[in-house]
């Protein structure tokens, strides 16, 4: 333990502690910019500098450990006057026209200008003589040179959490910049479009790129059926938007939202979660036979689940020759939006042209998936418009919708009713886990053996996980299976990701069956949650996403009834000629930048 | 452009597949070929498994790293302090006249390319240029004709 003082007051905190956090402490908080709990310290923005006693210049205060009989003073003029010229020079060359900017309130420097820089400004504005590029390109999110103050979130984001490092820093003093390869536009490199970077920029440099007022405009046409789901990490999170702690479930007063603000039917993305389980469980336990019985070399072992729309076109990008090893599984979201289009909208008597399908979705990449080329099985796009978590309670406060009050309402149907399995999609290791309740009973006709179905080995936070399941008491069908311990493993963050397929790559792990999610902790922990999004609030959101399973009736995707009903009328059967045609799809090498 | 065949491997073999090789890398084939186009970036994150924007960043940060197109013998033009004040605008005027090009243009037989440096420590010899790697000092744009006519057998 190191005992030092921090403005008079001491403390004692073990060694290794910053000065940041060791202030944190004593509820003494120095403000901060480049530094985010989930990535490497930068100390390049130094907007937390404080004073320390005999020290010749002040210090970062998130980038300095703290040593024996320290004196720190994180308030003193010296302090103050330096953060307000920090705070200053990052403004002259940031386009403050913050009541234009998405970020408007919800942005990190203008918290800051607000509190250390008011009236004149005392450095020369250099925004207006330099040439800002504005990248529009993906259709997930826009990145906006001229906002950048190029304190590298985004950088150790990609390059950390994500493995990708699409984007980098390039040129050097004043033409630094936060550039892709050569500069060009994100939509033509490796960028997953996860949207991890846009989730943690501290300016308006990176956001999603809106659909708002498209979706808007839907809703005010009369001569359009507007349908929206809702994912489901969605309703564990929604509530940080609108004034609640990390973790608080607001399923029902999310349905009632979206019906207030004027959806003809409101859905669940969890109904083709279920259904998902069924045709990938299927798919899996067929790859599995012909395979190992059949001796079938056209089909790939393991399976990765395809649920995740960062994770493909990481995959596309980084490991081509694994695209075999993807299920063929459209994502939830995507299933649903074949679906809207044709089994719904026949059953409710709609031209499906006039048909508008919205999704709620944690996810930035979903907004590239759904403009995917491949992704118009319905005959229309599938998927007209995707909004995330923040842009839905963008929309419920333009709305003057005060949510706190609004009564818990219940999805409509069809297409609305789901099971606890659906709903822990939303965490990982939860395709992992729904997969083995229906794939379990399917191959021995009892329930997986565990308590309360709960299948603890693959759940939690850790990036890499493996677990083995063995089977036994096999019906008729399935004998091959006898005793077999199936290998599955999860990954979650494409950091982890990429440690499995390169393992896997090399020959050197032995899965049946890989659930991999792009982001931390899964869907719960998307780059369209809410701002901020860190360990302790993915931990909150993910207990609440256990929680909503265990209070559902349903807890297994085959015990759904419009699953069960959508096959018989519809669908015919799992992997069949229409489910393939709508449900299933196919992947794309792309280049290695 | 050009084609590497093997280079990029073989450098890799010479320097290493670390973190640390991509500067000799990329030196080694700047001083073979001039200048790094894209596909050779390419080439140098694939073998030394990292991204390829952070090649990008990495040479983009070096002057000398030219991620354009450059022609055979590039000159450099000292625009510091002392050369300013010692010609070096009659200098340029003279280069771009001879080449019928502008500072950061390559001429279309891709033998030159003019551009603007930095200083080059060469202010007692005022003003100064470098071709390729070789400083000429104490120009007037009579003698600089001649340097450059040096370069065009």
């Amino acid at each position: 333990m190191v005992t030092l003082k921090i403005n008079e007051h001491e403390v004692k905190v073990a060694e290794g502690t910053t000065i940041l956090s060791a202030a944190k402490t004593l509820g003494i908080n120095i403000p901060t910019l480049c530094n985010h709990p989930d990535l490497c310290v930068a100390g390049n923005c130094r907007v937390c500098v404080v004073e320390q006693k005999g020290a010749r210049t002040l210090v970062a205060s998130c980038a300095t450990p703290v040593s024996e009989g320290m004196e720190i003073q994180t308030n003193s003029l010296k302090v103050r006057n330096a953060r307000k010229h920090i705070v200053e020079l990052l403004l002259s060359e940031h386009r403050a026209d913050c009541t234009k900017c998405y970020k408007n309130q919800n942005c990190e420097l203008q918290t800051l200008a607000n509190e250390y820089s008011f009236g004149e400004h005392i450095f020369l504005d250099l925004v207006e003589d330099h040439n800002y590029v504005i990248d529009r390109s993906s259709p997930a999110f826009i990145k906006d040179d001229s906002k950048c103050i190029r304190c590298q979130r985004c950088v150790r984001t990609c390059a950390q959490l994500q493995h990708v490092s699409a984007i980098a820093v390039s040129h050097k003093g004043s033409e630094m910049k936060i550039s892709s390869f050569h500069d060009r536009p994100m939509s033509h490199v490796v960028c997953t479009n996860c949207g991890q970077c846009v989730n943690r920029c501290p300016t308006g440099a990176l956001t999603e790129k809106t659909y708002i007022d498209q979706v808007w405009d839907a809703i005010y046409d009369n001569d359009k059926h507007v349908v929206v789901q809702t994912a489901p990490a969605v309703r564990v999170a929604l509530g940080e938007d609108l004034g609640y702690d990390p973790g608080e479930r607001v399923t029902g007063k999310l349905v009632t939202a979206l019906r207030q603000l004027g959806f003809d039917s409101v859905l669940d993305t969890d109904f083709t979660a279920d259904l998902t389980i069924i045709e990938e469980g299927t798919e899996l336990l067929t790859r599995l036979k012909k395979v190992l019985v059949e001796g079938d070399k056209t089909l790939a072992l393991p399976m990765f689940t395809s649920c995740s729309p960062g994770w493909i076109k990481f995959i596309e990008h980084k490991y081509p020759h694994m695209l075999p090893n993807l299920s063929t599984c459209k994502s939830p979201q995507q299933m649903f939006g074949a679906l809207a289009k044709t089994f719904y909208a026949k059953k409710r008597n709609l031209d499906p042209a006039n048909v508008v399908s919205v999704s709620i979705m944690p996810c930035t990449a979903k907004k590239y998936e759904a403009d995917r080329p491949e992704m118009r099985s319905s005959g229309y796009k599938d998927i007209d418009y995707v909004l995330t978590t923040r842009e839905l309670a963008v929309m419920i406060k333009q709305a003057g919708i005060d949510f706190r009050t609004l009564e818990e309402g219940h999805y409509d149907s069809v297409m609305g009713v789901s099971t606890g399995a659906g709903v822990i999609f939303g965490a990982t290791g939860g395709v992992m886990e729904a997969a083995l309740r229906t794939a379990y009973e399917i191959v021995t006709g009892r329930p997986v053996p565990f308590k309360n179905l709960n299948i603890m080995p693959v759940r939690g936070m850790e990036g890499v996980r493996e677990a083995t399941i063995k089977i036994e008491g096999t019906m008729e069908e399935w004998r091959f299976l006898e005793g077999v311990e199936l290998k599955v493993a999860i990954a979650h963050g494409l950091v982890n990701a990429n440690k499995i397929a390169k393992a896997v790559s090399q020959g050197k792990a032995q899965y049946h069956f890989i659930e991999i999610m792009a982001c931390p902790g899964g869907c719960l922990g998307g780059g369209g949650q809410p701002i901020p999004t860190n360990a302790d609030i993915r931990q909150k959101r993910m207990e609440a996403i256990y929680a909503e399973d265990m209070h559902m009736d349903l807890r297994k995707s085959h015990d759904n009834p419009e699953v069960t009903a959508i096959y018989q009328e519809f669908l015919e059967k799992p992997n069949g000629h229409k489910a393939h045609e709508l449900l299933h799809t196919h992947y794309t090498e792309r280049e290695s930048y | 452009m050009y084609q590497t065949g093997n280079l990029v491997k073989d450098l890799a073999e010479k320097h290493g597949r670390k973190r640390e090789s991509l500067m000799p890398i990329l030196q080694d084939i700047v001083k073979k070929h001039n200048y790094l186009t894209d596909d050779v970036m390419v080439a140098v994150a694939t073998e030394l498994d990292i991204s390829a924007a952070e090649v990008y960043g990495t040479a983009s940060f070096y002057t000398f790293l030219d991620t354009e197109e450059r022609g055979k013998n590039v000159i450099r033009v000292c625009k510091t302090i002392t050369c300013s004040m010692k010609g070096k605008n009659d200098i340029i005027a003279t280069i771009e006249d001879m080449l019928k090009i502008r500072v950061g243009e390559t001429t279309p037989d891709k033998m030159f390319t003019l551009l603007e440096t930095n200083c080059i420590g060469w202010c007692h010899k005022a003003p100064a240029i470098l071709i390729n790697d070789m400083p000429y000092t104490d120009l007037t744009p009579e003698t600089v004709i001649d340097v450059i006519k040096g370069y065009m057998r």
